[in-house]
């Protein structure tokens, strides 16, 4: 059924065709409107779950990491503060290997206020085991929130993800939307029954002690071996999704026009439709241009960077975020993946619309003729859009 | 290490060259209101009426705090082909102005294209209006709205009002799919809304 929806609506109606059992969340500013429409869908009866109104994001990561143990399928919605007030409850879900399904809606941190679109809430939980995705479109979140259920709840991944996207830009920017067909979806899924769980009739312990000599690295261990798994089912269950509902988006690493290009664009979230737009623009005036898209954060794609390297001269990595005292997270994890290669692709840094400063064609096109600029030597991360202060 | 590309800094490609966006059928609205007149819900009405006509579309707001009186801005884009561009509107096609006194505050006829309409919520005939544009229409949506009861008498929802408005100067859709659209999506009083964006419809006051 196509309808015009928020990036906030498809999250919500996603979590609602996906049959969540349990959604735990706190309510209140920075969350947005996901929670209020399920509570709609809930209210008119078209929505059966156990919505629980916790008094924090920590608790209501711990509900849903508590839920998920006794085997209920678990959504819960935040952005910003209120994940990074949820980072020790991350751990604690990638650890108990609960597969979590989160919705994060990317707005930037305080002070000073502003809510707004930038990714540094997310790349601040980069390494609490969960997986990450970045969505471009509204209609990416819906399909992307059902792939991860099929992604996480797989017996060979069993751990939590994270979809963000970007504030405004897609949270509460209307579009259509398709929504798939709910015996489609149940039949995509089926039920979400763990090897673990916590059972009367069959008890176990979870999250209890380890000592050093004991299972504590081994723990880790298969946390890392999941994550490696999870980078196969994440390229199978898009291929398969595509077959069944007839769109795809990728897989890890979503190339566009980059077969010939001379320059890639590298980038995460909703500016990646608009430089689209500006490749399809430069295309046509001659220049080999092709964009990458950072589909998946967490696991890396650090296979298909090389791959890509292989054929083009320069990659210009674009952060929505920065790492204070280094520089942008995909520009540093980029040039790692690359370390080693033959012929290395010249990379460099751009770090822009950081609390949701418009990215518009003109920002990228300075980008794309700034990245062959022969003044900047070596690896630079540019600000872009700066005013002058 | 770091560098800086300073945002007034214009030297590469000229803009200009790159302005169109696949097609000649791309419509941009811009909306400027103040928070609590509906600005975000008629942007959202007016991309749903387009939706029903099998446009594609896109709205979306920009506005910091939510507060009551607040200016905030709104976006409509209605296109023939998949709409990509995720970036505020600059040049605009049309312009709402939900609220008169917004006229001081704010710039609203900022990248307003010429052959455009400027569609203005006030008891003036666009004549008496300080602002200066070729294609400017007025309707007094506050009056309309609460007549028909919409938000308080205080503070009228004025947002289905004016856009009856809208659509009878731009025609960027048909006033059937609008009231459609408003009995559809409106989230309370819809009767009345519909009602209110039809008498908006029929009492525009057009000139320059």
């Amino acid at each position: 059924m196509k309808m015009v929806l928020s990036g906030n609506e498809a999250a919500a109606y996603a979590s609602m065709i996906a049959r969540a059992e349990v959604i735990p969340a706190y309510p209140i500013t920075p969350q947005t409107k996901i929670v209020e429409k399920i509570a709609d869908l809930i209210a008119d009866g078209k929505f059966n779950t156990q919505f629980i109104k916790m008094e924090s994001e920590h608790s209501a990561m711990a509900a849903a990491i508590s839920a998920s143990l006794v085997g209920a399928r678990t959504f819960t919605a935040t952005s910003s503060q209120g994940l990074l007030l949820m980072h020790e409850m991350l751990h604690w879900a990638s650890g108990s290997r609960t597969p979590v399904v989160m919705v994060n809606i990317n707005r930037a941190i305080a002070p000073p206020w502003n809510v707004w679109a930038d990714q540094s809430d997310s790349i601040a939980q980069r390494d609490t085991g969960w997986i990450q995705f970045y969505c471009e479109s509204c209609q990416e979140v819906m399909d992307t929130t059902i792939q991860l259920y099929k992604i996480c709840e797989d017996n060979d991944v069993l751990l939590p993800a994270m979809l963000s996207e970007d504030a405004f830009y897609l949270s509460h920017t209307s579009e259509p939307v398709d929504m798939p067909d709910q015996d489609a979806v149940d039949t995509f899924l089926g039920k979400f029954d763990p090897p673990y769980k916590l059972d009367v009739e069959n008890p176990h312990s979870f999250g209890s002690l380890s000592m050093p000599h004991q299972w504590y690295m081994e723990f880790r261990y298969k946390i890392a071996l999941a994550m490696e798994e999870a980078r196969k089912k994440i390229v199978e269950v898009d291929r398969e999704y595509g077959k069944i509902f007839g769109r795809s988006y990728g897989g890890m690493l979503d190339l566009y026009r980059c077969d010939d290009a001379d320059i890639v664009l590298v980038a995460a979230g909703s500016m990646s439709s608009t430089i689209r737009v500006v490749v399809d623009e430069l295309r046509e005036n001659g220049a080999k241009v092709g964009f990458a898209r950072l589909r998946v954060f967490r696991p890396f794609p650090a296979e298909e960077f090389r791959s890509l390297a292989a054929k083009v001269g320069t990659i210009c990595v674009l952060d929505r975020s920065f790492c204070f005292g280094y520089e942008g997270a995909f520009f540093t994890e980029i040039k790692a993946a690359l370390y080693g290669i033959d012929n290395p692709p010249l990379v460099r840094g751009y770090v822009i619309g950081i609390g949701g400063r418009d990215v518009t064609r003109n920002s990228l096109i300075n980008i794309i003729n700034d990245s062959n600029n022969p003044e900047i030597k070596g690896p630079v991360d540019t600000w872009v859009d700066l005013k002058r202060c | 290490m770091f560098s800086c590309l300073f945002a007034g800094k214009r030297h590469l490609l000229p803009f200009c060259a790159l302005c169109r966006i696949g097609g000649d059928l791309l419509i941009e609205i811009r909306f400027h209101g103040r928070g609590g007149q509906g600005s975000v819900v008629g942007a959202q009405l007016l991309a749903e009426a387009a939706f029903c006509e099998g446009k594609h579309v896109q709205a979306f707001p920009y506005f910091g705090v939510e507060r009551r009186g607040a200016p905030v801005t709104a976006y409509t884009r209605i296109s023939s082909t998949p709409i990509r561009m995720r970036t505020n509107i600059y040049n605009p096609n049309h312009v709402v102005v939900m609220d008169p006194t917004l006229i001081d505050v704010v710039d609203v006829t900022e990248g307003l294209r010429d052959d455009g309409w400027l569609i203005v919520n006030t008891m003036k005939h666009p004549s008496e209006l300080e602002i200066k544009h070729p294609h400017i229409g007025t309707v007094d949506a506050t009056h309309i709205a609460r007549k028909y009861g919409l938000g308080s008498k205080n503070a009228p929802i004025v947002n289905t009002a004016i856009l009856g408005a809208v659509v009878r100067a731009t025609s960027v859709v048909a006033i059937k799919d609008l009231l459609k659209s408003i009995r559809y999506k409106a989230p309370a009083k819809a009767e009345e809304n519909a009602k209110a964006a039809q008498e908006a419809y029929d009492s525009l006051k057009a000139g320059e």
